[in-house]
């Protein structure tokens, strides 16, 4: 046995770990790849919240980009999602749909008239079926769909100013979305 | 005397309610109780295998079973409706589920261009071992038969020689290691 091959153990190791650092690494997992990506979003009828007799379809939300936002007045990271919800609301023209997700619909209705409302429309999912037709396993998540509804992308978590600089907001040139100068700066156009 | 109890006694307290709301707030792999009804054996049995065999979305490792994340509530109720109110057989479940969920909620992951290597590493381990071990046998073999005919007889002698000098108790020492030579 060459003195070279005591050295296998020690190299097989050194695999082994790499293997388990990047296998187990427990960031790598906290987004949940969407079954839905690159495919259409799901049929769905939904009452609108805070008022029952008014429904939607799926078919509303085509024509143009729509963003699908997963939010509940239970989740904290949704607050803090609000803000730059409402910037994107007030400069571009893509338009914003809220599923809010297994929520009482008085506290729903009371947040938004609190902190303002971002959305075209809200639907009213309290109990969470819409959202499993979505895949949705948690809030906030938010999903972007092109004007044939199609799902091109979809973000598990906030959307803060840097995931808006460096995911959503190219994507969204993309699809033609017009955003005004004071909000684009920062993002590189393709 | 009331604090210094109350010192003695703190410690202990709050250690058991870390302990408490840990295990309370994680996904733990028992057995959650829901109150479902089910008009015969076979479909609880059905619906009972099933959460056993998906994974909760949100948790690490557990499966719908032993989670009680919200998620994992609402993905039993679904089994449930798919199962009893919906008839729909096992396959039609896994579907379901898969088609919204995707592989991640499947323990056994379908075998497709993002999933192959889960299924070959562990073949291609296996190969790789048996040719390893074939490999270390052939190595024995060879040493077994390095030596050549005089030397086997030579050898044989030896050994009769030894297991004689051993079996006639004492034996004789000097003769031994002379024949050994």
């Amino acid at each position: 046995m060459s003195r070279a091959s005591l050295f296998v153990p020690l190299g097989v190791f050194v695999v082994i770990l790499t293997l388990g650092y990047v296998g187990f690494d427990l960031g790598a997992r906290s987004e949940l790849p969407s079954a839905l990506m690159n495919k259409p979003f799901p049929e769905f009828n939904a009452r609108l919240l805070g008022r029952q007799e008014q429904s939607i379809s799926r078919d509303d939300l085509l024509g143009r980009p729509t963003l699908v936002n997963v939010w509940a007045t239970w989740c904290p990271t949704c607050l803090s999602e609000h803000e730059q919800l409402m910037r994107i609301a007030a400069t571009t023209d893509v338009q914003i749909v809220g599923v809010n997700y297994k929520d009482r619909p008085d506290q729903a209705l009371q947040w938004l008239a609190q902190f303002g409302n971002p959305y075209r429309w809200v639907l009213d999912d309290r109990d969470g079926l819409l959202g499993i037709e979505m895949g949705v396993y948690g809030a906030p998540e938010t999903f972007l769909l092109d004007a044939q509804g199609q799902v091109v992308y979809k973000r598990v978590g906030d959307i803060n100013p840097r995931i808006w600089r460096s995911e959503l907001a190219p994507r969204l040139l993309e699809l033609g979305v017009r955003i005004d100068a004071a909000q684009s700066s920062g993002v590189e156009k393709h | 005397m009331m604090s210094k109890r109350l010192g003695r006694l703190l410690p202990w307290r709050s250690a058991m309610a870390v302990l408490a709301l840990s295990t309370a707030s994680t996904c733990f792999a028992v057995s959650q109780i829901d109150t479902f009804e089910f008009s015969n054996e076979i479909q609880e049995r059905r619906y009972r295998a099933l959460i056993d065999e998906f994974r909760c979305p949100k948790c690490l490792n557990t499966n719908l079973a032993g989670s009680d994340a919200p998620i994992a509530q609402d993905l039993r109720k679904v089994v449930y409706r798919l199962v009893v109110i919906d008839a729909m057989t096992d396959q039609e479940v896994r579907d379901y589920l898969q088609v919204r969920y995707g592989d991640f909620v499947l323990y056994a992951p379908p075998f497709n261009s993002r999933t192959w290597y889960i299924w070959i590493v562990p073949i291609g381990l296996g190969v790789l071992g048996v040719f390893v071990i074939l490999g270390l046998q052939r190595r024995v073999a060879r040493q077994q038969t390095g030596l050549d005919p005089a030397q086997q007889a030579r050898l044989q002698n030896i050994l009769q020689e030894r297991s004689t000098a051993d079996s006639s108790s004492a034996g004789d020492g000097h003769k031994h290691s002379e024949t050994e030579r």
